[in-house]
């Protein structure tokens, strides 16, 4: 009787909890609009249409994953665009100058994390607020692209474009290396996230810094090395983006660093930090993958409705969370 | 010997001293920069250039001081002006006469009456939601220009307005148009908050909301109608812009104009932490970015590049305003010799 109870509690608090609830609702989202769109369109729920979300959508989801550790802190990290553009130009340029792709490679990842050190060092050491800190870092890696070049660069290095490639797994069903990079990049932070202590400090500054500080927790160190982080992934995405477009241009991802926001927060992260789960943002980067095929599929529909929706969402999620919280301290 | 003193530490100093830089700078590479002429009656040259093109920077960013001066921020600005000149455009390209006066009126009266819309949406969240504004206004961010690009229908409107085009690229009095817009707004914005108890009650806010709010200021109300007059300000800087160019092109128009603005408010010397604010040193720093912005073009650097500059000036500006450095600097000997009464 009693185990009953106990697990009939445990159930409510699992669906209650401000921890769980947002994850789940954006998972019944998912599964519903998924529904829909195998309803209503032919192919939709086709192995390789699912396929291709995660191939179309790799790198939006290593920048989610970044993000999602700033966010957890309480941070934001507005320089993501700008660093993947970054990435692109080393990536193309260097390529074209016939440079050792493994070293560029490296180079790029290094690039990635030290702008993320500068903005992190500037948040924890001089208290600047992380929106302005990373807002110079957007200004600093954007305009760094075009001191590299103003034009677009084509990558015709065999490295690049052999990674590009497809991967068969069966007929008619084919996914690229940046999708297994991706699926990499998410368990990485999975297991860093829940399994180690730098990701248990992140949830204690999210949940409140001076507590974090108070119970001994390496409060700084942390909270610079989730710009790294995000840096980082910022990097990965940007190598993933060329392999994905094939080409250098100083103005793509001119916005992503909204659309890595959105699945964060869709994906039922607290803007204030404290709670969250890298797989919820994963499920976020899925849904904003699928509004996308919907709009495609649907034909009629023209593009700029994604982003009417995308602001329709957010503010869906931010009002849910709002209540969540709401209950919580109530 | 005090006023001496006491310069370095005027709110508006470093930030003359910024512009004054840019402006000589620009003399040494250009000799001719401050030369004015005058041709039909109206004043052109390098400087008339700044003020006209500065002016729908230095619109938003009087709306944002006043939005950071309670502890917010307003993302939504560059999309407000889009939407803004898109409605207008399509509304004048619409009309059977788009050279008559009263359409253009009809159309700009339109745009602003919605621009006022979008703004009481933002005040909405932050003020009755609580929602931080940073977030409630993203939302606006990003379906914003999703709203102008469905009221061109995706397509950069182009128009021929002679009555509309005064905005962007007339002349009121010798002086472009769009300054003489910009002044009249900054005017009324200074009245309004300076000569009543209006700005104090912002401050007081920015300060501490809830102090203020147990001192019996109407908190709800004043972040609401701030939040409502820099999106006034966004959609006037959108008419500009769209006039400017004679077209309205969803995407672009005022495409990072909240960066330029927020960078222009905290040049100003007003803190991001709300509180207090200086209307004359947002306009300081607008012109800053905008000096800025023409320097590089006439050093013939890409315009692309100048966000490396706005970059460095960013970081430059904060880490002087960082609390860390202010106590740095103030444990150091000032700068002049001062006396203990100058600096009480």
């Amino acid at each position: 009787m009693s185990i009953v109870t106990t697990a009939l509690r445990t159930g409510r608090d699992f669906v209650l909890s401000p921890r769980y609830t947002s994850v789940l609702v954006t998972l019944v989202l998912l599964i519903t609009m998924f529904v829909i769109g195998s309803s209503r369109y032919r192919n939709f729920s086709s192995g390789q249409n699912i396929l291709n979300l995660f191939i179309d959508n790799a790198f939006l989801i290593v920048l989610a994953v970044g993000m999602t550790f700033v966010i957890l802190t309480g941070g934001i990290d507005l320089s993501v665009g700008s660093v993947v553009a970054l990435s692109t130009m080393i990536t193309a340029s260097l390529a074209r100058a016939g440079w050792p792709p493994l070293l560029i490679i490296l180079i790029v990842l290094i690039t990635g994390a030290t702008i993320g050190l500068l903005s992190g060092l500037a948040i924890h050491i001089f208290k600047i607020q992380p929106f302005i800190a990373t807002l110079a870092a957007m200004f600093l890696a954007r305009g760094m692209c075009y001191i590299i070049d103003l034009n677009s660069i084509p990558i015709t290095d065999p490295f690049f474009t052999g990674l590009a490639k497809r991967i068969v797994l069966a007929p008619r069903l084919s996914i690229s290396w940046s999708v297994l990079i991706a699926v990499a990049v998410v368990i990485a932070a999975v297991i860093v996230l829940h399994f180690t202590r730098t990701g248990r400090t992140v949830y204690a500054i999210g949940g409140g810094e001076h507590s974090a500080v108070l119970m001994g927790l390496p409060v700084s160190r942390t909270k610079v090395l989730v710009y790294v982080i995000s840096g980082l992934c910022s990097a990965v995405a940007g190598v993933l983006f060329s392999l994905y477009t094939l080409s250098g241009y100083g103005l793509t991802g001119v916005g992503l660093e909204l659309d890595a926001i959105a699945a964060v927060v869709i994906g039922g992260t607290l803007l204030t930090g404290g709670y969250g789960f890298v797989l919820g943002s994963l499920l976020g980067v899925l849904v904003l993958g699928i509004i996308q095929t919907i709009i495609s599929f649907e034909g009629t529909l023209s593009s700029w409705w994604t982003k009417i929706v995308i602001g329709t969402l957010l503010l869906v999620f931010i009002v849910l969370q709002k209540l969540l919280t709401r209950r919580r301290s109530a | 010997m005090n006023i001496l003193a006491n310069l370095p530490k005027a709110r508006l100093f470093w930030p003359i001293v910024a512009l004054a830089a840019l402006l000589i700078f620009n003399v040494i590479i250009t000799p001719t920069f401050f030369a004015i002429t005058i041709k039909d009656g109206h004043l052109f040259g390098s400087v008339i250039d700044i003020l006209r093109n500065g002016a729908p920077t230095l619109l938003v960013a009087l709306g944002m001081t006043l939005v950071i001066a309670t502890r917010g921020i307003d993302l939504s600005v560059g999309a407000t002006a889009a939407i803004s000149g898109a409605l207008a455009c399509t509304i004048i390209g619409d009309a059977a006469n788009p050279d008559d006066l009263g359409t253009v009126l009809g159309a700009v009266g339109i745009a602003l009456g919605f621009s006022l819309v979008l703004g009481a949406w933002n005040g909405l969240l932050v003020a009755v939601f609580g929602i931080q504004p940073i977030v409630a206004t993203l939302i606006l961010m990003t379906a914003g220009r999703g709203i102008a690009m469905l009221i061109t229908e995706g397509n950069i409107l182009t128009i021929s307005s002679a009555p509309y085009k005064v905005f962007g690229s007339g002349f009121w009095l010798g002086l472009p148009a769009s300054i003489v817009i910009a002044a009249i707004v900054i005017v009324i914005a200074a009245v309004l908050t300076r000569r009543t108890a209006l700005g104090l009650l912002i401050e007081s806010v920015g300060i501490n909301p809830e102090a203020s709010r147990i001192a019996g200021v109407r908190s709800r109300g004043i972040v609401w109608s701030v939040y409502v007059f820099c999106a006034l300000c966004a959609g006037i800087a959108g008419l500009i812009i769209s006039s400017n160019i004679s077209a309205a092109d969803a995407n672009s128009a005022g495409l990072w104009i909240e960066l330029d603005a927020i960078l222009a408010v905290v040049i100003g010397g007003t803190s991001l932490a709300g509180g207090r604010y200086s209307l004359a040193g947002t306009i300081v720093g607008a012109f800053v970015i905008q000096t800025l912005t023409t320097t590089v073009y006439t050093a013939g650097i890409p315009k692309e590049v100048s966000l490396v500059f706005k970059a460095i000036v960013v970081i430059a500006v904060c880490l002087l305003q960082s609390p860390v450095v202010q106590e740095w600097l103030h444990r150091r000997k000032p700068l002049f010799a001062v006396t203990p009464k100058a600096a009480a």
